[in-house]
């Protein structure tokens, strides 16, 4: 039993990918998904990828998955009715939502304000009160919190979320009311604040709790559900899912603390985004994942994803740590348009979505979107090799003209090079927040690019950021599943603190992190991985006395060997990346927030395929001419078909290269080089 | 004047930029505009710019016009009014309004004016500004309610070199942070406030890098002409020629006494221009409440207020302003006579926003809501421990509130929500922590939000228990006239403030004091106003009047107010709903007057002290 299994679950399609874990070959199979039920079409998919490799079900040891279930439920409003419990004094935490309103001046006039995740009337406070440093205020009153869980449960909550004022310093409350919940709502999920983020900040913590509540019994639902139906179909191995910071937990982990894997789609690429670049010798890359309505971007540095503390999906921001990736609503799908009174070229946020899609899908669509301006340049073949669309350049171009004809712009292929000037550029602004923003300069990177739209546009982000080369993975499309199958169990455990420096000392910092490691390596001993076998890192949030921000911070271990050298090293290392990130220093005190343990097992070793030599003409992949349009003239491009080229075939640009899910455009003065792991690397002919 | 001295004398040239680069460069100014707001959030220690965002930034062009930013500053007044030179590397302080041509109003607010070079030619200017919690004075937070001149409101700082050519000026900076009670906030959110004009002036280089500085400096210019283009089309679709419209709103008083100061507005378009015309407002304050205000915000405001709903995504800029007169009469509320006090100023600025959208909603339907920009409201609380750990050692404050958001043509207004950009609240756990206070409180108050078809938000109560003695401060106002409701909407409820003394005793506390002495055990519970409401009340869904009772929104009685009657389990009573409304539509006038101020203001002066609990104010008085 040598073989692993990735599984994404897209809006659209469901990709699979089985590796062979000793011969690196893998098989892949993409099927439509199945909204009604998402484990159709994975065990579908799965039996056509074993089918392809002809093995039986019963040879997958592990199944990866990363699901967009938790991320759906909140982006389509379908999560559970969620029940809220609250201090007396603070039923109203959501409603205010620290009563920020987004936009400028005047935004407010514009604003539609979302509904609480939480119905106001499925909150209710209770007597009780801790104070900030965790003491008894006012005991907790149990009459009254069973009198307020029956009124919820008269309501008919489907999910229970309790999160107390300052119950991150002391969670006795919390639990108490879990166990009487238990009692009361039999049957009902409980999310306890100081389970889920035990941190200071009462909205933060309330959001990040209530979104958890919302969307556990549709994730605990799916997983039962999906471990029942590959069992019935005969694997054998056990299902794990990824989370949002990249690392895999074992299905019922994920139940447990379902906001943890919001972000798990997005993850699985950078993971697998990950995986590519090491196979093509690069570590330090910019990641750019391209989808109909959306792109999602991060930083890789030396291999590991940049973590950020916060996912935002949609409206909502909750605090759960995951991949840093940021989203901007540009994409394929993405609709251009001229405001009369400015007459400026907007792209996006509006999509045209699956329905009714770009004018070129023929489905009735008849604004102009990105896609469109892709097929009125000749970006997008029309007969596409292998496509199972025929895209309507016609409709494409009547679409595009009304953009030409409110703008100066003087040609069709002028304004569809103006659509995708701008989306590029709104792609670009999302990549200066990962990168100049923390301090990083983009041409310090490389760039890999995946998702269906990303390869399109990857050569033109290339020449905006400066990032070198670029990567265009084999299959683009199904990068997620590369990244479910090639990333490992990791767990992690949290502490917030605040502590100024000199109320700490190493010994007991050390006690703390030796305590933390414990716990999160229990998950993984649980999965039967020897303690020998787990990396641990430890990481701390540190500020200066007074700020109201952290700088996640590395802590090097080895310093806490008792000598004193501990605490040193740590603010040493904040105010190196203090000065990195704002050019200055302060002199107040340095304070520790939050310190955390990830323990890991070790990746996977999943081989690479390797593409035979076939030297520097890729004439033998060559299939037909094509007009396009590329800075301001029309010219011919060669088109290949990516399924026949071989390692070290170089492709000058102008030039398209096909395959099934993806498009890859090289501009004019530009060559893609084959890497034999697969990958097109995209480099400038002519540096200056 | 400022004499500006480049080493590159070549002038920059005007080139052609297509509508894609223009786009582009927008789009590169937005995003550069948001960093700056990133870096101070992160960097800054004053709980009033790191967790409420007070602060405000701005990219300008070669001559300081602003091309990106969203409120306040002036830096051609800035730099008309600055004696000296100005070359690479220098980097500009002040807090003097009356220095800068009130490119900063009150002088808690520490503005940062810095040149951005590029090859040795000036490209554009980047300035920011952030309130700094406490610039020294009489009282914490440097806000006096009682000030008659600004002499009484700390440190005044004149426009200097903080840097001259790269060199802090450490001395000047080591007298200025002498003056002021928490020097290590001060510095940090200085640090944070030129690392942000620092940083967009790195993003400023960048884009002439990639584009040129030519093709840079005039796509600024095609940035300005486009908003020209719009608004001149704006104003003569928007408004008749010749006819003038009026409006009027209040601040309630001054905090010596005086109020209630009327405040006027009138518009004339004239071809393709208008003027906006504060004549016939009230004399200058007494107290600290004058808002001495800039032309050139007073245009930035307006054009604010007309555009977001063409083009929400336009970046907003100064390339209009010479299709907009203003006139503000000398010694007036408006522009008062130094050395007048100004610290309080924060009432008016909201108060231009209500009297703005009163002003052009007459004639833009889309735009006119109701009122509830009606303060910023200030609370401030300080002292020494006496005891524990921390005993002796200073603690101070400076917070905002946040009142209901008024309803508005798409919707119900927010409750307990912020009008100003980026603010938000400073949370409960956090204020437990880092201050002797325990909040007992924090929700929004049922039913004063202004009944209409759209709801008025409801107005905040927040309660603090001290855990130690000290002082208070308090700055609020719409305690005494209401906020307006529209098209037939009602009035929002008023602001009020009370402590309940650990001795049992209620004392109602006016709405701009400071040196209130509090003790252990007092509960202070600080009620903002409720938005206006927008809409005919009795034309509101019976079913959401009976879910917001059920939610505790509006009460059983407040339902009644939109002719609803709800059962006792909080649903619609239908035929009893049916029946209160039609007695409630009788007699009504049609259509429902456009505004809603409430009860004649002769009437509510009579019933000040029956109904606040406060004496009434005395009619201003001209200095």
């Amino acid at each position: 039993m040598a073989y692993r299994l990735g599984v994404d679950v897209g809006g659209t399609f469901t990709d699979i990918l089985l590796v062979d874990e000793k011969s690196g070959a893998t098989y892949r199979a993409k099927t439509s998904s199945t909204p009604e039920d998402q484990s159709i079409g994975v065990v579908r998919g799965i039996e056509q990828a074993c089918g392809l490799a002809g093995i039986t079900l019963d040879e997958i040891s592990d199944v990866l998955h990363g699901t967009t279930v938790a991320t759906n439920a909140i982006l389509e409003g379908k999560g559970a009715r969620v029940g809220l419990v609250t201090t007396e004094g603070f039923r109203q935490v959501l409603q205010i939502a620290r009563s920020f309103v987004p936009g400028g001046l005047a935004g407010w006039i514009i604003w539609p304000k979302p509904e609480p995740l939480a119905s106001l009337e499925d909150t209710v406070e209770v007597k009780e009160r801790i104070g900030a440093k965790g003491e008894v205020v006012t005991a907790l009153d149990e009459e009254d919190v069973r009198k307020q869980l029956r009124k919820l449960k008269s309501q008919g909550i489907e999910a229970l979320s309790v999160s107390l004022i300052n119950s991150y310093t002391n969670d006795a409350h919390e639990k108490r009311i879990g166990e009487l919940a238990a009692e009361e709502l039999p049957g009902i999920a409980v999310s306890l604040s100081s389970d889920v983020l035990p941190e200071l900040r009462e909205y933060e913590r309330t959001i990040t709790t209530v979104a958890n509540a919302y969307v556990q019994p549709q994730v605990n639902k799916y997983m039962r559900h999906l471990e029942a139906q590959l069992t019935d179909a005969g694997v054998k191995g056990k299902l794990f899912i990824l989370k949002s910071d990249g690392g895999l937990i074992s299905a019922r982990t994920a139940g447990d603390n379902p906001v943890s894997v919001m972000m798990s789609g997005p993850a699985g690429g950078v993971i697998g985004a990950a995986w590519v670049a090491e196979q093509a010798g690069y570590k330090d890359f910019l990641t750019f994942d391209m989808g109909g309505t959306s792109t999602d971007v991060a930083l890789v540095q030396n291999l590991t994803p940049r973590i950020g503390r916060e996912t935002t999906v949609g409206d909502l921001t909750v605090r759960a740590t995951s991949v840093d990736v940021r989203t901007v609503g540009a994409g394929g799908g993405s609709i251009a348009h001229v405001p009369l009174l400015t007459q400026a070229l907007r792209v996006g946020p509006q999509s045209a979505g699956a329905s009714p899609g770009p004018a070129a899908y023929g489905k009735g669509g008849t604004e102009p979107t990105v896609t469109d301006a892709n097929v009125v340049l000749g970006y997008l073949p029309t007969e596409l090799a292998g496509g199972e669309i025929k895209l309507d350049r016609e409709a494409s171009r009547s679409a595009v003209k009304s953009i030409m004809e409110a703008t100066s712009l003087g040609s069709i292929e002028a304004a569809a090079s103006g659509i995708i000037d701008i989306v590029n550029e709104n792609m670009f602004g999302a990549l200066r927040l990962v990168s100049v923003q923390q301090g990083f300069d983009p041409r310090d990177f490389a760039l890999v690019a995946f998702g269906g739209a990303g390869p399109l546009h990857a050569n033109a982000i290339g020449r905006l950021t400066g990032a070198w080369p670029v990567i265009i993975p084999p299959s683009p499309g199904v990068l997620c599943a590369y990244g479910d199958a090639t990333t490992s169990l990791r767990d992690e455990s949290v502490r917030t603190l605040i502590r100024s420096f000199h109320e700490l000392d190493d010994v007991m910092l050390k006690g703390l992190l030796d305590e933390l490691a414990a716990n999160a390596s229990a998950s993984l001993l649980a999965e039967g991985i020897p303690q020998k076998d787990h990396t641990l890192v430890y990481s701390a949030d540190l500020r200066y006395h007074g700020q109201g921000f952290e700088i996640p911070i590395v802590i090097d271990i080895s310093k806490f060997d008792g000598k004193g050298a501990g605490l040193k090293s740590l603010s040493d290392a904040f105010d190196a990346e203090h000065e990195r990130l704002f050019s200055f220093l302060l002199k107040n005190e340095h304070e520790l927030v939050t310190v955390r343990a990830t323990a890991s097992a070790p990746r996977p070793d999943v081989a690479s395929p390797t593409l035979p030599e076939g030297g520097t003409d890729p004439s033998a992949a060559f299939t037909f001419e094509s007009d396009v349009w590329i800075d301001g003239a029309s010219t011919m491009a060669k088109v290949y078909d990516r399924t026949k080229l071989l390692a070290n075939n170089v492709i000058t640009g102008p030039a398209i290269v096909t395959e099934m899910d993806s498009t890859t455009l090289i501009l004019s003065d530009h060559a893609a080089t084959v890497h034999a792991s697969g990958s097109l690397l995209i480099r400038p002919t002519s540096k200056n | 004047m400022a004499h500006l001295i480049e080493t590159a004398t070549t002038p920059l040239k005007s080139v052609d930029v297509d509508v894609i680069t223009l786009d582009l460069v927008e789009n590169a100014l937005r995003h550069a505009r948001y960093e700056m707001d990133e870096v101070l959030f992160r960097t800054a220690l004053s709980p009033g710019i790191r967790e409420q965002h007070d602060e405000f930034p701005l990219i300008g062009d070669p001559e300081g016009k602003m091309v990106v930013g969203q409120f306040g500053l002036s830096i051609p007044d800035f730099l008309a009014n600055f004696d000296g030179t100005i070359e690479e590397g220098d980097v500009l302080l002040t807090s003097d309004p009356y220095a800068c041509g009130a490119a900063i109003s009150h002088a808690n607010d520490w503005l940062i004016v810095m040149p951005i070079f590029f090859e040795g030619r000036i490209v554009g200017w980047s300035s920011m500004f952030g309130h700094m919690s406490d610039v020294g004075g009489k009282t914490p937070a440097s806000m006096p309610t009682d000030a008659r001149t600004i002499f009484e409101e700390g440190v005044v700082i004149p426009p200097f070199k903080l840097y001259n050519k790269g060199v802090l000026a450490e001395d000047a900076l080591r007298i200025i942070l002498n003056q002021v009670r928490k020097p290590d906030w001060n510095r940090a959110d200085l640090n944070g406030l030129v690392a942000a004009c620092r940083t967009a002036g790195r993003r400023v280089v960048e884009l002439c890098e990639r584009f040129g500085a030519d093709v840079y400096t005039s796509a600024l210019e095609a940035l300005m002409d486009r908003n020209y283009r719009a608004m001149k089309a704006l104003l003569a679709m928007v408004f008749k020629e010749n006819e003038t419209l009026q409006f009027t709103d209040y601040i309630c008083d001054d905090g010596v006494g005086y109020g209630p100061y009327e405040l006027k507005l009138s518009l004339t378009r004239v071809g393709d221009k208008v003027t906006l015309d504060f004549s016939g407002s009230s004399p200058q304050a007494q107290g600290p409440i004058n808002y001495y205000i800039n032309e050139n915000l007073v245009r930035m405001f307006f054009g604010i207020y007309m555009i977001t709903v063409a083009d929400p995504q336009i970046l907003w800029n100064d390339g209009f302003y010479p299709l907009v007169d203003v006139i503000i009469p000398d010694d007036s509320f408006w522009k008062p006579k130094y050395p007048a006090a100004l610290n309080a100023r924060n009432h008016g600025i909201g108060r231009v926003f209500d009297l703005f959208g009163g002003l052009l909603g007459q004639t833009n339907p889309d735009l006119l809501n109701a009122a509830g920009f009606s303060s910023s409201p200030h609370f401030m609380f300080s002292g020494n421990y006496t005891e524990g750990d921390r005993k002796g050692e200073w603690f101070q404050l400076y917070s905002i509130g946040f009142g209901g958001i008024p309803g508005r043509p798409i919707g119900d207004g927010p409750d307990g929500h912020s009008l100003w950009p980026s603010f938000v609240n400073i949370p409960c756990e956090y204020l437990e922590s880092y201050y002797p206070l325990r909040i007992e409180k924090w929700e929004t108050v049922s039913d004063t939000g202004g009944a209409g078809l759209h709801r008025g938000g409801n107005g905040v109560d927040v309660a603090y228990r001290f855990l130690e003695p000290g002082t208070i401060a308090i700055h609020d106002d719409r305690w005494l006239t209401y906020p307006w409701g529209v098209n037939g909407g009602e009035p929002g409820a008023r602001g009020t403030k009370w402590i309940d003394r650990a001795d049992g005793t209620r004392e109602v506390i006016a709405s701009k004091v400071i040196d209130v002495p509090v003790n252990k055990g007092d509960v202070l519970h600080f009620v903002t106003w409720g938005g206006g409401g927008w809409g005919d009340a009795l034309k509101r869904d019976p079913e959401l009047v009976a879910l917001e009772v059920r939610r505790g929104l509006v009460t059983d009685d407040g339902a009644k107010g939109y002719g609803v009657v709800v059962t006792s389990d909080g649903h619609v009573d239908a035929a009893g709903t049916d029946k209160l409304r039609a007695e409630m539509s009788k007699g009504r006038p049609t259509p429902l007057p456009t505004f809603n101020m409430g009860p004649p203001l002769a009437t509510i002066l009579e019933r000040c002290l029956e109904e606040t609990g406060l004496p009434a104010p005395q009619p201003p008085i001209r200095i």
